[in-house]
């Protein structure tokens, strides 16, 4: 069975179409438990998102702030497994039709086994895996497995990253490129760095890829911002830091409705 | 002091361009974070080769730190060893206690020829924080520790220091609130502010050059050694002997004997037992996977979740370790041996009492696995041993292990 590249890029062309950004959401598997998880994650699509990112809970989260961190924590507690996050992928997608990528940091896929992990991963519907601590230089065994069963690869660059760098960085990957707003990591800040507009274009000038711009936005009136430049807007810890403090679905929707009407904006 | 003795022969020619020691190394970081770590590895280059670069840190070396490090032959404990002749290479005689200090004042003098103002460091016992903020003041750096809330409880006379030179020392409350939380938190820190900051690692793990670059200047230690055990006894050791957290003082002296028949022996922090669940010996008992920009043994399930370590000393207790030990373990150059936190504690009171040096607990464990091969190698036997570290960062955690008056 192949992976869901092709849904993905397909996905990401209609909203081009329609003229206005992709909202691409995030919340961690298992979290705050793997069915209440799974809930959260509908809600979200209901409420307007176009692709769904899982995480997959890790002990040791470099790239992430407090509130990702803490939702981590909670998720690994609870016992979340590997096999958890893939049944998250194939009931999401399977409600919904929508492309849905995991986010993973490298060591948990390196154990699993990497084919292991692709073919689980595609056979459950999956589009692919976003990987932020692997650098292209060492991705080669994922990337050779994501081809093989229809998988995309996102990388994600960062403001810091030289312009020889984006252009290896997108040439390898594919489905689209993860442009980081910030130099940092994930957490709701006050508002869009400039630098998330400069880094957009200078991958423009050295990919054809969609470019999607995440970290650090938290509200529809970023959301716009964004969507003025990049091809996708990414969200997470402002969905799981209103999961966090409220424990409320309800509140989660309202808060994507808003995202969805910002990237129509 | 002989010039660039701290650089590594050609020996092998390891680790390759990308990093690795066989199997294991690599540069497993975000990309936000590849332009700083490719400055550093370029800027090292041209250090390396660069005379002016190394005749500062050569006189820092001998006038500041005080090297070469003094080599005392231990007989009243050797006499616990199997008879065996035991010669101890003092790191602890070095300034700040440790041979932490090799390598703060080599990265940050690499900080200054980058233009970096700030630095920042993890520490678990507190010896690299202290190290590094020595280093800082010395140079008019600023400098910010992370360091976990656990640690900060055993180790507080190191904060106090470190505070004292002028260091912020910042807890870390994250996971087990030890070392490997310290690292994450450092490393949160250097992708938010690469700009002005670098992030002077303690240990040879890490993503790529780390590993190579501060096995390069703790090679001294190793070099050093050899040299003053020749001109003492006029052989080379049968066993040179350290303990191995993250590695840093082993590998420094283990590289300048791996091409003599000399048996290279890591003791690692085996906590209550390696069967215990409460232990950080990651060669011992970890299988390979990703930890902090390099692939190594580490202790993690079997999905890839990195596990809790656990040791009396602060400065092992780690789940992770330097991916040249991982290759040298694998390849059978060295060997590893885990040491429980009990035979640790009975070594740090037996050099205390038979030759009047306290050791730091990691040095230790180095000690209680040199009663062990002394037993095995009996009387005819030289062995080296790194006492990386002296002890008084520990007296509150000896006190109280030893039941001591002043813990009362």
């Amino acid at each position: 069975m192949t992976g869901n590249l092709r849904l993905l890029t397909d996905t990401l062309a209609a909203a081009k179409h329609a003229g206005r950004a992709a909202l691409i959401t995030y919340l961690p598997a298992g979290f705050p438990t793997v069915d209440d998880g799974i809930a959260a994650i509908l809600a979200t699509v209901d409420a307007g998102a176009d692709v769904i990112e899982v995480g997959l809970p890790h002990s040791d989260p470099v790239l992430d702030g407090p509130v990702i961190q803490t939702a981590d924590d909670i998720a690994l507690r609870g016992g979340v497994r590997i096999a958890d996050v893939l049944r998250t992928v194939r009931e999401v997608h399977a409600a919904t039709g929508k492309p849905v990528l995991v986010m993973s940091y490298w060591n948990p896929v390196s154990r699993y086994g990497v084919e292991r992990f692709a073919r689980e991963l595609a056979e459950a519907g999956g589009a692919g895996c976003v990987l932020p601590d692997l650098p292209v230089s060492e991705s080669g065994p994922w990337r050779r497995q994501a081809e093989a069963h229809g998988l995309a690869t996102v990388f994600v660059v960062a403001p810091s990253s030289t312009d020889a760098h984006l252009a290896e960085t997108a040439a390898a990957g594919s489905g689209f490129v993860y442009a980081s707003a910030l130099m940092g990591v994930t957490g709701a800040r006050a508002a869009v760095d400039e630098a998330a507009a400069v880094l957009t274009a200078r991958l423009r000038a050295v990919t054809d890829l969609p470019v999607c711009v995440g970290m650090g936005i938290s509200d529809a009136d970023q959301a716009a911002q964004v969507a003025g430049f990049a091809d996708g807007v990414i969200v997470g810890s402002a969905l799981v830091s209103t999961l966090l403090d409220t424990g409320d679905r309800a509140a989660l929707a309202r808060l994507t409705g808003e995202l969805a009407a910002g990237v129509r904006a | 002091m002989e010039t660039s003795h701290f650089f590594p022969a050609a020996r092998g020619g390891l680790p390759t361009a990308d990093g690795y020691f066989g199997g294991f190394g690599g540069q497993f970081v975000p990309q936000a974070l590849v332009a700083a770590v490719d400055q550093v590895a370029a800027e090292y280059e041209r250090a390396k080769a660069d005379p002016a670069f190394v005749a500062r840190l050569e006189d820092l070396l001998v006038h500041y730190v005080g090297r070469p490090s003094a080599l005392t032959e231990v007989p009243r404990f050797a006499a616990h060893a199997g008879g065996a002749r035991v010669f101890l290479k003092r790191e602890d005689l070095n300034h700040t206690g440790s041979h932490k200090v090799n390598n703060a004042i080599g990265q940050a003098l690499l900080a200054q020829r980058m233009g970096k103002t700030r630095v920042i460091a993890e520490t678990g016992a507190g010896s690299h924080g202290v190290a590094t903020a020595t280093a800082c003041a010395l140079m008019g750096l600023s400098c910010t520790v992370y360091m976990g809330e656990t640690d900060m409880r055993r180790q507080a006379v190191n904060v106090a220091r470190m505070e004292l030179l002028g260091a912020e020392v910042v807890p870390v409350t994250s996971g087990s609130r030890t070392l490997k939380d310290a690292i994450n938190e450092t490393f949160r820190d250097w992708v938010a502010r690469t700009e002005d900051t670098h992030y002077l690692f303690g240990t040879v793990a890490g993503p790529h050059p780390f590993p190579a670059m501060i096995r390069d200047f703790q090679r001294v230690i190793g070099v050093e050694a050899r040299r003053q055990l020749l001109e003492r006894t006029g052989r080379l050791p049968d066993a040179a002997i350290a303990c191995v957290g993250g590695g840093s003082n082993a590998i420094g002296l283990f590289h300048a004997f791996l091409d003599d028949p000399v048996r290279l022996v890591g003791c690692e922090a085996a906590g209550h037992g390696v069967t215990s669940g409460e232990h950080a010996a990651s060669l011992s008992a970890g299988e390979p996977g990703v930890l902090h920009g390099s692939r190594s043994y580490v202790l993690q399930d079997d999905e890839g979740q990195i596990r809790e370590a656990w040791s009396i000393s602060a400065g092992l207790d780690y789940p992770g370790v330097g991916p040249e030990h991982a290759h040298l373990h694998e390849s059978g150059r060295a060997e590893y041996r885990p040491v429980t936190d009990d035979e640790a504690m009975r070594a740090f009171r037996l050099l205390a009492v038979t030759e009047g040096i306290v050791p730091a607990i990691e040095s230790a464990h180095a000690l209680a696995g040199t009663l062990q091969v002394g037993a095995e190698l009996g009387p005819d036997a030289v062995l080296l041993v790194n006492l990386s570290g002296r002890g008084d960062k520990d007296l509150d955690t000896a006190s109280v292990h030893f039941g001591l008056e002043a813990a009362r």
